[in-house]
């Protein structure tokens, strides 16, 4: 008689517990992977050639993409910035707003987003396939660490790249808001230059810097450890791809905020 | 009495609560081209890999040149894994760079070094396997199946291992390709005296390429002995695989 009401009771529980087991073990398998590329990558023998490929695929390949989102958010920030000020005749902040919100936020994050949506599925995809073609099993049996040679030059080469392209991507949104402000909102070139420069911090710039690390860092491991861990023929691929994308996003978005947070808070 | 290369004892491993190898107790000998015969899912790879290293068995020993290397790390395991050499059921030739890279690749490890002296080895290993020297440049894309046998041969053959593992070898191969790897089989056995262990479940191949030949049936070796015996081995489960017939002990 009493077995089911308890059973009703129970079950919600056991399944709370099932997915908190499931997600500490996640994290402990991510752990592991992480501390095996970091510490195999330190170690010789080096893959400097693999190295310089993954910075032309992570960084180089993707800075088109990178600039062209940089200049349209920076001219519809500016904009957005303008219509919402000249209701309490603010327009005046548009460049102090706009080299803010460029450096601080958007353009770490976008950036992030960007590659991770370029880089992390491309990662994911070809380990994975490696994985399931039995590339992976070959390489080790042809005595070449998985880690050394496929994960830490991928890892190394995004946490430093990142950084380099959110530079580029916070001058070019910063143009981008300029352009728009002088061509279309009639602002003198001279003091918007003058504003923008007097708001640019090195601290900003600074936290900019450590977001794209740590943003570098997640879209790499993502990749690569999804891909590692693919299984079962082409779906198993799909869906190694999806899940470090989704991943790879929702680690750079709440790091962002963990990071803006500690910063301001 | 021919000596041991390579001895199972008791092989276990299970995948969640399956025993897929239940004490599989078997010797190959120096030089001699051993076949593993049984269905899909019988645990054939599972036992090249566990032997690899690539799997770690839950129980049982595996003796090479009479050392334990079950359990094998680190630099231990990188000097057992030089003595092997493996061709993958397939290919499983890395497709992002060309084929002297690859051939090469035991050699390199991956790394740039010594492009001169690579391409000409290279091309010695693909012509042992019949390969012309113009494909070095090529992809592994770029060739037929049968050809990436090949060069998956060559890439397995080139640091010259003591023992290579086929892995269903003819697999997905005509009739006259797969004849082809067979022979290549056959010479790379006889002229350099290696040591082969081939799973299959190509009875045409393994009467070609094997000395003796063992059938894994549920986990556990279930008969051994020459290959001229396969087809009058007396015993049911055997004579049942080998003529392909749907009725018998096997469900």
């Amino acid at each position: 008689m009493t077995a089911a009401p308890l059973n009703m009771l129970v079950l919600p529980f056991a399944a709370i517990g099932r997915s908190l087991i499931g997600l500490l073990a996640a994290i402990g398998r991510v752990a592991r992977f992480t501390g095996l590329t970091i510490s195999r990558g330190l170690t010789p023998p080096y893959y400097p050639a693999r190295f310089a490929e993954q910075i032309a695929h992570i960084g180089w390949f993707s800075l088109p993409v990178v600039g062209l989102t940089a200049v349209f958010t920076g001219a519809a920030l500016a904009q957005q910035i303008f219509t919402a000020g000249s209701r309490f005749s603010a327009q005046s902040t548009v460049p102090a707003v706009v080299v803010i919100g460029i450096v601080r936020e958007l353009g770490p994050v976008l950036v992030g987003l960007m590659v991770a949506g370029r880089v992390s599925s491309a990662m994911a995809a070809e380990i994975g396939t490696m994985r399931v073609t039995e590339q992976l099993d070959a390489l080790a049996t042809l005595r070449t660490d998985a880690y050394r040679y496929l994960m830490a030059p991928r890892l190394f080469a995004a946490i430093l790249s990142l950084p380099l392209m959110v530079l580029v991507a916070n001058a070019i949104g910063i143009f981008g808001g300029w352009l728009l402000a002088v061509q279309k909102l009639g602002f003198n070139s001279a003091n918007y230059l003058n504003v923008t420069r007097r708001f640019v911090s090195w601290d900003d710039f600074q936290m900019a810097l450590v977001k794209a690390a740590v943003f570098g860092f997640f879209i790499a491991l993502m990749g690569c450890y999804h891909g590692y861990r693919a299984g079962g023929g082409a779906a198993g691929v799909g869906n190694a791809t999806r899940t470090a994308v989704v991943s790879a996003f929702m680690l750079i978005l709440g790091s962002n905020f963990l990071i803006t947070a500690m910063v301001f808070g | 009495m021919a000596e041991a290369k390579i001895v199972l004892d008791g092989l276990s491993k299970s995948f969640a609560g399956r025993a897929v190898l239940d004490g599989v107790n078997l010797t190959v000998e120096k030089g001699e081209s051993l076949a593993i015969i049984g269905q899909s899912g019988s645990g054939k790879s599972v036992t090249l890999k566990c032997i690899l290293g690539l799997l770690q068995p839950d129980s049982g020993s595996i003796l090479l040149d009479g050392e334990e290397i079950v359990g094998a790390k680190g630099a231990r395991l990188e000097r057992i894994r030089a003595k092997f050499g493996m061709l993958f059921q397939g290919s499983a030739l890395f497709d992002s760079m060309p084929i002297w890279r690859n051939v090469t690749f035991a050699l390199t490890h991956g790394q740039r070094i010594d492009g001169a002296r690579m391409r000409k080895i290279a091309e010695e290993n693909l012509e042992r396997v019949g390969l012309p020297a113009r494909i070095l440049d090529l992809r592994p894309s770029e060739l037929s199946g049968g050809m990436q046998k090949r060069v998956a041969l060559a890439r397995a053959i080139a640091p010259r291992p003591e023992i290579i593992f086929f892995d269903e070898p003819t697999t997905g191969l005509d009739p006259i390709r797969a004849d082809v790897i067979n022979d290549l089989i056959v010479s790379l056995v006889d002229d350099l005296g290696i040591t082969a262990l081939t799973i299959t479940h190509d009875m045409a191949s393994a009467r070609k390429i094997a000395h003796r030949v063992a059938m894994l049936y549920e986990g556990k070796i279930i008969w051994r002995g020459p290959r001229d015996r396969l087809y009058d081995s007396g015993n049911p489960y055997v004579d049942q695989f080998v003529q392909g017939r749907a009725e018998g002990p096997i469900q």
